[in-house]
């Protein structure tokens, strides 16, 4: 198309020929993409060549070209640490729990949502249900310490109701566990929603008139006709969360845990935070990190192409 | 025609009724919150408060806005939003509009993205940023909250999937007329992007309201906190009650922090009906490829 139609305008116009290339400007797309090249290599690449330091024993006054190189000093005792392995173990825990959660309770309810006939009701359940996922999580954790306390309303709630003493609910290890993991479902479930509403509503209807003339029901269809067709998406979703198997979420860990919990709650990612800038040990921090990263980026790369194979998905 | 049987009609009203009250239970916690900012300190300190106010006060809320820190930390929240989506948008409209342009004509086209994509597999880190903060003397300004997160890898491959599916006769068209990359891209490819482009700063506006890790690292000093980091700091780190240790001394409080928490959760309540219809076609069309 974009051939033909640079031909018509070329043809008999010999001069417009040389400048067929020219016209369309390649040298400006350079400077297009230049400032996010540049912001990039700023504030991407030159950290990225930082986790030299977890390979020495940095001194910020001496900075990476002077401190001096101690090999895999840090590394060695991180492995020799019980208490990595500990949170290696909370951060797996938390992440795969949510992992599954996120894609059961979003793939059952779009199902459900797709039964809704009435347009209205279902776009009013959708407003409501996507709308914890744009709050951050410094007002839900907010929100979570004050409705979570031994006075709030859910303990309120469970004394009246079924007579349980007050529970601890971010203070006791195993609660804390549950807490991390159903308010994450309690902000994420409904966005994650969208994704297999978008995929229900690709389904050609040919093939539901077609069950029906076949004799077959609601259930039969939804069992042969809408859970098969949500297979490809599910895969593509379920294998690009394997590359966060390392990230247990930050934000929202770091807003709800306290010292009590550390031992059932503290993740790679806070302790980090904790070693590295708070407690100034720059290099061991650095390392911890750099093992989780190089962990992701394995993982994200056998992702991206698991879902390549099986789904045929690229990101662009 | 399943619909018109009775078990279908039986499961029908069942499901709505239990789709509409998972719907609402997803925000009690948030009304139950906006209760107690409304009512008067004592019934809410005591767990009075459920679903409706008990002594109907805005006491809450006027103290919080004749709270000085509060207010500077709104305004230095605002700024950074503003200043924030701005550039964000422009620096990465542009580099997916040049992005977008198909090999032929952009050789270089696979190594930027390539060169994009690597920094969303892979980064420093927490320190080696910090200390690249340190480095270049952005500590305690807002340029250190802006520009680290100004180029969104995925923002930038969500636009330019959008700008993908534009005609090129459309574009082939500006050329004919005499318009450069540039002037194609302001006059024929803007227009037509709208709804992804509200999408994307949709994303980028919540990104920049909600941050508060980068002001719990960067900025010194109080009055230049943005308020997710101030409500971090007074809602969060000063919170005993996880402890129940000095549960009593914090309870006076309640719905002044009541108060912060809603406030600090408005800007997004308000623009989120707008832009939830340009959000959800953004999402499904960004997501179209060719």
């Amino acid at each position: 198309m974009e051939a033909n139609v640079a031909q018509q305008v070329n043809r008999g116009n010999t001069p417009r020929i040389k400048r067929k290339k020219s016209y369309k400007q390649p040298w400006m797309l350079h400077f297009m993409v230049l400032p996010a090249a540049i912001l990039v290599f700023i504030f991407s690449y030159i950290p990225m060549s930082g986790v030299l330091m977890a390979f020495q024993d940095y001194k910020p006054a001496l900075g990476i070209a002077d401190s001096p190189w101690v090999g895999l000093k840090h590394f060695r005792y991180m492995w020799e640490n019980d208490y990595f392995l500990q949170i290696t173990w909370n951060t797996l825990f938390f992440a795969c729990s949510k992992m599954v959660m996120n894609l059961i309770i979003p793939f059952s309810f779009a199902l459900l949502l797709n039964e809704v006939r009435k347009m209205t009701l279902k776009r009013s359940i959708q407003t409501l249900i996507y709308l914890p996922h744009f709050l951050s999580w410094v007002t839900l954790s907010g929100i979570l310490i004050d409705i979570l306390a031994q006075t709030g309303l859910i303990n309120q709630f469970l004394s009246s109701t079924f007579g349980i003493k007050p529970i601890f609910f971010l203070g006791d290890g195993n609660w804390f566990r549950f807490t991390v993991i159903f308010s994450d479902v309690w902000k994420e479930f409904g966005f994650n929603t969208i994704i297999f509403l978008a995929a229900l509503s690709g389904i050609n209807p040919s093939l539901y008139e077609a069950a029906e003339v076949d004799g077959a029901g609601r259930w039969k269809q939804t069992m042969y006709i809408t859970i098969p067709s949500l297979i490809p998406i599910t895969i593509v979703v379920a294998t690009l969360a394997l590359g966060n198997v390392m990230n247990a979420n930050f934000d929202q860990v770091f807003n709800l845990y306290s010292p009590l919990i550390y031992q059932q709650g503290d993740i790679i990612d806070t302790f980090v935070y904790r070693e590295g800038l708070l407690s100034g040990q720059f290099s061991f921090a650095t390392a911890v990190n750099l093992f989780k990263s190089v962990i992701s980026l394995v993982l994200i790369v056998i992702s991206y192409r698991l879902a390549y194979r099986f789904a045929g998905y690229r990101i662009f | 025609m399943y619909h018109k049987t009775l078990s279908y009609r039986i499961f029908s009203i069942f499901n709505n009724v239990f789709l509409t009250v998972i719907s609402i239970i997803c925000l009690l916690p948030l009304y139950h919150l906006l209760m107690v900012s409304l009512s008067s300190s004592a019934p809410a300190n005591a767990g009075l408060v459920t679903f409706w106010p008990i002594g109907f006060t805005l006491e809450a809320y006027t103290k919080t806005f004749t709270n000085d820190n509060f207010l500077t930390s709104l305004w230095v929240s605002v700024q950074r939003t503003v200043i924030g989506t701005g550039l964000a948008l422009i620096v990465n409209t542009i580099a997916a509009y040049a992005l977008s342009k198909e090999t032929r004509v952009f050789r270089a086209r696979n190594i930027y993205l390539w060169y994009f994509v690597i920094t969303m597999l892979f980064n420093g880190g927490l320190i080696p940023g910090y200390i690249l903060i340190l480095k270049l003397g952005l500590m305690n300004s807002l340029m250190a909250l802006i520009l680290p997160g100004l180029v969104t890898v995925f923002n930038v491959i969500l636009l330019l999937n959008f700008f993908r599916t534009v005609p090129k006769d459309l574009e082939e068209a500006a050329f004919i007329d005499g318009a450069g990359q540039f002037r194609t891209f302001i006059s024929v490819y803007l227009p037509i992007s709208l709804p992804v482009i509200a999408t994307v700063s949709l994303f980028i506006m919540v990104g920049h309201w909600n941050a508060y890790f980068d002001g719990i690292i960067y900025i010194r000093d109080s009055d230049k906190l943005p308020l997710a980091t101030f409500m971090q700091t007074i809602i969060v780190q000063a919170d005993m009650s996880k402890l129940d240790l000095s549960a009593v001394a914090n309870l006076s409080q309640r719905t002044i922090r009541a108060s912060q928490i809603f406030i600090g959760a408005l800007p997004i309540l308000m623009v989120y009906p707008f832009l939830q219809r340009f959000f959800v076609t953004g999402i499904v069309v960004g997501a179209v490829k060719e």
